[in-house]
């Protein structure tokens, strides 16, 4: 179902999502065999309120409340003097959250992985996690660096001029995932 | 933003952007590993040519968390007394390749100047009698986080006192042209010998009635009075100066419960603060010493973190 | 030296006509040989040469910063056929000795006449007198001043106006009271000073000298002259003054005509000056008393100053700034073309006054056979940005640099001799 929304084209609607974030809910808790030890941190802006979803959604399913936070990492980025000085997003990583635990991060794109590894060195400097786990609600491919999601919403190839544009009801009043062509990305 | 060189320069939505990230780098201080990789290799210089421990040491510590490399240059009576002049001292060192130059100097508008001359970023950690912006930033963080706490979070509205010397401070400077800018409403209170030049015109309000501006104020903020003054003939003796200016005991017990004290330090007890002020709960004094940190990697940030404006 | 014809100058009085000049004196052109050269004046406003009472050669002394070679080229260029070259070189002109040897470098190396000005006080001390008579009576030193340094002892102001009574010389003060205004004061008190956080200069440190001062000049009957002033307030003490009938006579600098406090608002020490740029009422103030006489003369205070002694912070670097060469141009643009002020208003301001209160029996005198050919040719109409990298001064700080003016001088003739032409 494609639908275009003004110059951009829309590839998944808020009943896709949500689907896909279900099922990514409970891979997560496959993979760990539970919610034991979990922490989800998510990566402002978007990657933020999707962490707290998945966090509502382990911990209906398995009946725990899952310690959810927020990891900025622009302090942490290797290209911050290609560009202006970017808006500095927050951090909150719930007291004890990080060290032995199972962190996995959560972001809504996944590109060139530059911000995953800029997310890896800042979880560093928090603490020592037993393991780090990466769920991302699209992955476009382009990847600039080794690194790979373990949970994916949906693999989206895509060209370099295009833009991907995950809306989230939190933060843009409504779910999809738009796929912009142009200049712009 | 190039420089810092007045919080003049500061519109309302920048300053609460150095806020905001001052704010997240305050969360740093309490983490195991204080360090962030932000200013890797880029260099600050720490141009002292007046001492200042406590500016410095803040300045240094902000650089090292935010992992520039910083160097301190004591400067101090140096250009003047070898011949040379400020500018080829400033471009001496620019020369060597320096991203960034923190100056504190006894002189009025001497950064602004520097600023001029070299292709670094300058940030004024005080000037003479001018300015002090980073000290006024992190005074704005230390408030707005007690307003946070006692009310809305807002500077609208709020009625902020500053007393003391303000003919010789820079503090104040700084202080009433960020609180314009974020609305809050300022009472400067000092005696007449102690008043800059056409204060009035400042859009504060000025008076020699301490009491009367503490009855309604939301923070206090007491400025040092050097001893100097006294033999200046600015005002006759520290005794009637505590009776008239001071924070005493008697006005602290008068105080309503949410007014902030702050003091920008070092403060001179029993003459313009006494001790129980000074230790009193209400006291954000050693808040704004850990603000100042937090406040300094964030305009560290903004000068430095991208790649624009910067050599 | 060979004869010159001026064919075409109009005179200020509006009269025009041809002018003869030999052997340093204007004379009928009928009386000229076949031989002379010509110099073209059609358009041009003939003025008396000017002269300043009040210029910093800084030789000896400093003269990296200006000579006497180079300051009076500067002066030539703006018009000038003498200059006044105060005290404060090193040494300081305070003995005869001293004085003649300015004066010996003026006729070696001038472009103009220079007439040096005696120190007051030994070394510009403020202690003891300097040997005011034997300046006088053996160097011809006619101006005595501490300038830079304002003599602030009464006793010693008092003893000196009376010593200096028979000789019938004028002591100029540099009027600062150094308790109100003191060493770092850089900024006149005001409201950009207490924003800029500047030591504050108060008008009332120069009115409340000169106040004293007439007071002084008229207890004692001697001649008393206050440099570039400043204020509003001065202006009323010497217009009193002058209605006592105290033998007063004052100065105003072209900065202090055009230029306000709010040009040291980004600490730029080319503005740095002593006494400060004033604010509008101040400027007001002195822009009326040079046209009603209750300020007699314009005089530049030519500070020229060496770029690494104003490369300081504002409160260091040293104060002065340039400007014999656009003197005129400020005069004309703040006075003449505001209708403020008439053409032989200005020659009095600029040329016949400063010469008599130095009395110098030679100058400013009338353009008219048989004066002495001291002269600027003006084009009234001519304007240009001025371009500070320009200058015949050593020195940059000019602080009319970029600023669009009058561009008035196209030649200047002193004692005979072109000395400029453009």
């Amino acid at each position: 179902m494609t639908q275009f929304h003004g110059g951009a084209r829309t590839v998944w609607d808020a009943s896709a999502i949500s689907r896909a974030l279900t099922r990514m809910a409970h891979q997560i808790i496959e993979a760990n065999a539970g919610a034991e030890g979990l922490t989800l941190l998510g990566i402002p802006t978007r990657g933020a309120p999707l962490a707290h979803r998945f966090a509502r959604l382990i911990g209906e399913a398995e009946g725990v409340e899952v310690p959810v936070g927020e990891l900025d990492v622009t302090m942490y980025r290797d290209d911050l003097r290609r560009q202006p000085v970017r808006p500095v997003g927050r951090t909150r990583v719930p007291r004890d959250s990080v060290d032995d635990r199972v962190v996995v991060l959560v972001d809504d794109v996944l590109n060139s992985g530059r911000t995953i590894a800029a997310a890896l060195e800042a979880i560093k400097d928090l603490g020592r996690p037993q393991a780090v786990r990466l769920a991302v609600l699209v992955d476009r491919g382009h990847r600039e660096l080794p690194i790979q999601a373990d949970h994916v919403g949906k693999d989206l190839p895509t060209s370099r001029a295009e833009r991907v544009d995950v809306h989230l009801s939190e933060v843009d009043g409504e779910d999809g995932v738009l796929i912009a062509t142009g200049e712009e990305g | 933003m190039r420089h810092l060189l007045s919080t003049a320069d500061l519109s309302s939505a920048e300053a609460t952007a150095i806020l905001d990230v001052a704010e997240e780098m305050h969360d740093v201080q309490s983490r195991p590993v204080k360090k962030l990789p932000t200013l890797r290799g880029k260099t600050i210089v720490n141009m002292f040519f007046e001492d200042s421990t406590r500016t410095r040491t803040s300045f240094e510590i902000a650089g090292k968390w935010m992992s520039a490399d910083t160097i301190n240059v004591s400067a101090k009576g140096s250009s003047v007394s070898k011949g040379e002049s400020m500018r080829d001292t400033m471009l001496t060192l620019d020369a060597m390749g320096v991203d960034c130059f923190v100056i504190r100097h006894p002189s009025s508008g001497a950064p602004r100047q520097a600023a001029g001359w070299v292709t670094a970023s300058v940030i004024n950690a005080g000037d003479g009698q001018h300015e002090h912006p980073t000290q006024a930033l992190l005074d704005a963080f230390t408030l707005r986080r007690h307003f946070r706490e006692t009310a809305d979070g807002e500077f609208a509205g709020k009625r902020l006192v500053i007393v003391g010397d303000l003919l010789h401070s820079r503090v104040v400077r700084s202080n009433v042209l960020l609180q314009r800018t974020l609305d809050a409403q300022v009472t400067l209170v000092a005696p007449p010998t102690l008043l800059p030049t056409d204060v009035e015109t400042w859009g504060v309000r000025v008076t020699q009635d301490f009491d009367a501006a503490l009855a309604d104020a939301d923070a206090v903020m007491m400025l040092r009075v050097q001893r100097e003054r006294m033999s200046g003939g600015f005002f006759p003796t520290a005794r009637e100066y505590a009776e008239n200016y001071g924070l005493t005991a008697e006005r602290l017990h008068r105080l309503r419960p949410t007014t902030a004290i702050l003091h920008p330090g070092p403060m001179n007890r029993g003459v313009e603060i006494s001790s129980e002020a000074a230790d009193a709960t209400a006291s954000r004094v050693l808040d704004q010493v850990s603000a100042g940190v937090a406040v300094r990697m964030s305009v560290l940030y903004h000068l430095l973190g991208g790649g624009e404006g910067n050599r | 030296m060979s004869d010159l014809l001026i064919t075409g100058a109009r005179l200020a009085d509006g009269t025009t006509g041809d002018l003869g000049v030999r052997e340093g004196v204007f004379v009928d052109p009928a009386d000229l040989g076949g031989d002379a050269e010509r110099l073209d004046a059609e358009g041009l406003l003939a003025l008396p040469g000017l002269v300043d009472l009040h210029t910093h050669l800084r030789e000896p002394g400093r003269e990296d910063a200006e000579t006497v070679a180079t300051g009076t080229r500067a002066a030539a260029r703006g018009g000038y056929t003498a200059v006044f070259a105060m005290a404060n070189t090193d040494p300081v002109t305070d003995t005869a000795e001293s004085a003649a040897y300015v004066a010996h470098l003026g006729r070696r190396d001038g472009d103009c006449e220079v007439v040096p000005v005696g120190a007051v006080s030994r070394g510009l001390a403020g202690e003891e007198l300097a040997e005011l008579g034997l300046m006088a009576e053996h160097a011809g030193v006619t101006v005595f001043s501490d300038d830079g340094r304002c003599v602030h002892d009464p006793l010693l102001m008092r003893r000196a106006l009376t010593y200096l009574k028979p000789y019938d010389a004028v002591l100029a003060q540099h009027a600062q009271d150094p308790r109100l205004a003191g060493p770092g004061a850089c900024c006149h008190e005001s409201q950009i000073q207490g924003v800029l956080g500047l030591p504050g200069w108060p008008s009332v440190a120069e009115s409340a000298i000169i106040a004293r001062d007439v007071m002084l000049a008229e207890y004692c009957g001697a001649r008393y002259h206050a440099c570039h002033v400043s204020t509003a307030e001065s202006v009323d003490v010497l217009r009193w003054a002058k209605k006592r009938g105290v033998q007063v006579t004052a100065e105003v600098t072209p900065h202090h005509l055009l230029l306000q406090t709010e040009e040291v608002a980004g600490y730029d020490t080319t503005y740095k000056v002593n006494p400060p740029l004033r604010t509008r009422e101040h400027v007001d103030a002195v822009r009326e008393a040079l046209a009603d006489g209750t300020i007699d003369a314009v005089a530049t205070d030519h500070a020229p100053h060496a770029q690494q002694d104003k490369d300081h912070p504002f409160d260091v670097a040293l104060p002065g700034m340039i400007g014999l060469e656009q003197s005129l141009a400020v005069v004309m643009e703040v006075m003449v073309n505001s209708g403020r002020m008439d053409w032989p208003t200005l020659v009095k301001r600029m040329s016949a006054t400063p010469a008599e209160i130095g009395r110098l029996r030679h100058q400013g005198r009338p353009i008219a056979v048989g004066e002495p050919a001291n002269l600027v040719l003006v084009d009234p109409d001519a304007r240009a940005v001025v371009d500070a990298a320009a200058s015949a001064s050593k020195a940059r700080n000019n602080p009319y640099g970029g600023r669009e003016l009058p561009d008035p001088v196209v030649a200047t003739v002193w004692a005979g001799r072109r000395t400029y032409q453009r």
